[in-house]
């Protein structure tokens, strides 16, 4: 751990913000399993629940927000100081999109619960939830950690998330191309994975701001890209 | 040098020209006791460089080195190379008057001379021969209060006592004085430390616009101070030179240990 500072409030105060981030952090795990939780279960109740949590995620991130805006205003923070608050100002508003992610996930559980959903695309989408989960998980504690490399690991970890958003994709324009009565439900899924793999780019900014918070330097070599869909077309053979 | 460029450029600073000053293995004692150790250092022409550390760090003994105000300490003893555009300072047949011409300097509290405003600045002039007639120091008084921002504020008292005026004015009477005998370096040892905020605003500001055409060195306390004025900033520490560059680098991502601890209060 580094030395500490001479005036201990500023100490607390820097303390402070990594609690609230840890917590927000936190909350929008969780807020985006139960999404998850709900589609699959089909569960209404649930998915209310988790719409109704994402309100936490907002005041944390106006508190945070408040807070960094102070300190740079009273403590003029410099060198890693100054990294610090700004990376907890930039990750709270990737937590704050990964939260109304979530929330989207959890209407689009309500929209669709009266539906029966393609088992197999369902299956995809929880392992997509999972490996998210982890990334986000693994970030948040490389952040509490000031760990670099586990920040580079969930860098690069994110093109299985575009991998498996590609093959759910595909899976999905099958379905709708097969039976047009699916494309309601279809188009409700694939906005779903839509949403869990941008979970997955907010989750590799944070690790970029990590690397920077931890370095001093962003990260330098270019992340493989795995999202091909933008340029895909019904109707092509590849 | 070549890749330093780019680097600026890359980051948005305007690129450094060469160095005017060039110390090279610097060692100072007070009698038995050494007050810096082995300081190199480059100090790039047209730019402001801040000299940061705590107390007795040794910054403000290497910043008087530049225009040899410690010849003036009996027991005081310089050792290696100060280079200034090529020609070494302690050169023993240097004329020392000549180069704190050249190097002026502004002090921490404002000290003109109990004099009128016009002989504050008239007097370097005089004394150096840079004027033949009344008319060109009339001039030169003029243009000196005027890059110094002061001369709308006193151009209808000139002769009245420099004393008269308000801190921040006599600061940058001191500054004019300073530029009057045309020098290529003008060192500030703390020169806002005795300054309220709006002053201190102006005489930065005044740094801004004099660095166009003067190499200014500033030892300063203020760390804000120096984020703001500096394109460079040294940090000394224990009388050794322990990082000096780029302020931006400085300020966001400093490289040693020690420099950080510093500027975000950690010293113990």
């Amino acid at each position: 751990m580094p030395q500490q500072h001479i005036v201990k409030s500023y100490e607390d105060e820097l303390a402070l913000l990594d609690t609230k981030i840890a917590r927000m952090g936190g909350l929008a795990e969780h807020n985006l399993g139960q999404a998850f939780d709900a589609l699959q279960r089909r569960d209404p109740r649930q998915a209310e629940m988790a719409i109704v949590a994402d309100q936490a995620i907002d005041v944390l991130e106006k508190d945070i927000e408040e807070q960094v805006i102070g300190m740079i205003a009273r403590r003029q923070p410099l060198a890693d100081d100054l990294r610090h608050v700004m990376a907890a100002l930039k990750i709270t508003s990737d937590l704050e999109r990964i939260g109304d992610l979530a929330k989207n996930i959890a209407k689009r559980a309500s929209a669709i619960a009266e539906l029966s959903h393609p088992k197999p695309v369902i299956s995809g989408l929880g392992r997509m939830v999972e490996l998210a989960l982890h990334q986000l998980k693994t970030v948040l504690d490389a952040y509490a950690e000031r760990d670099a490399e586990r920040a580079i690991e969930v860098w690069r970890n994110d093109q299985r998330i575009d991998a498996m958003y590609n093959s759910l994709f595909r899976e999905l324009l099958t379905y709708m191309m097969e039976d047009p009565r699916s494309i309601g439900l279809s188009t409700h899924l694939l906005f779903g994975a839509k949403n869990l793999e941008r979970v997955g780019d907010h989750t590799t900014n944070i690790a970029e701001i990590v690397h920077y918070l931890v370095r001093g330097e962003p990260i330098s070599d270019d992340r493989p890209k795995g999202d091909d869909t933008s340029s895909l077309l019904v109707g092509s053979n590849d | 040098m070549e890749h330093q460029v780019v680097h600026r450029e890359a980051i948005g600073a305007e690129p450094l020209q060469p160095a005017t000053i060039i110390a090279r293995n610097v060692n100072v004692f007070y009698g038995a006791k050494q007050a810096l150790f082995n300081v190199d250092v480059d100090v790039p022409r047209n730019a402001i460089t801040a000299f940061i550390g705590p107390s007795g760090c040794g910054k403000s003994t290497f910043l008087r080195c530049l225009n040899r105000m410690n010849d003036t300490i009996p027991i005081c003893k310089v050792t290696g190379k100060i280079m200034l555009d090529g020609q070494d300072i302690y050169d023993p047949d240097l004329d020392v008057v000549e180069l704190r011409a050249r190097v002026g300097m502004v002090f921490q509290k404002p000290n003109p001379f109990p004099k009128s405003i016009y002989e504050n600045i008239a007097y370097g002039p005089r004394i150096h021969g840079l004027t033949r007639t009344k008319k060109e120091l009339d001039e030169l008084v003029e243009q000196c209060l005027e890059k110094a921002g002061l001369l709308k504020e006193v151009h209808d008292r000139m002769h009245e006592p420099g004393t008269g005026l308000s801190g921040g004015q006599q600061q940058r009477l001191c500054i004019a004085r300073a530029i009057a005998t045309r020098p290529d370096v003008i060192l500030m040892d703390e020169p806002c430390s005795a300054l309220d905020p709006i002053a201190t605003a102006k005489v930065e500001e005044l740094m801004d616009e004099l660095k166009e055409n003067y190499t200014i060195i500033i030892v300063t306390h203020s760390m804000q101070q120096a984020a703001r004025v500096s394109q460079r900033t040294a940090f000394f520490h224990l009388g050794k030179l322990v990082e000096v560059g780029d302020t931006r680098q400085i300020f966001t991502n400093p490289r040693d240990k020690r420099t950080q601890d510093y500027i975000t209060g950690r010293f113990g």
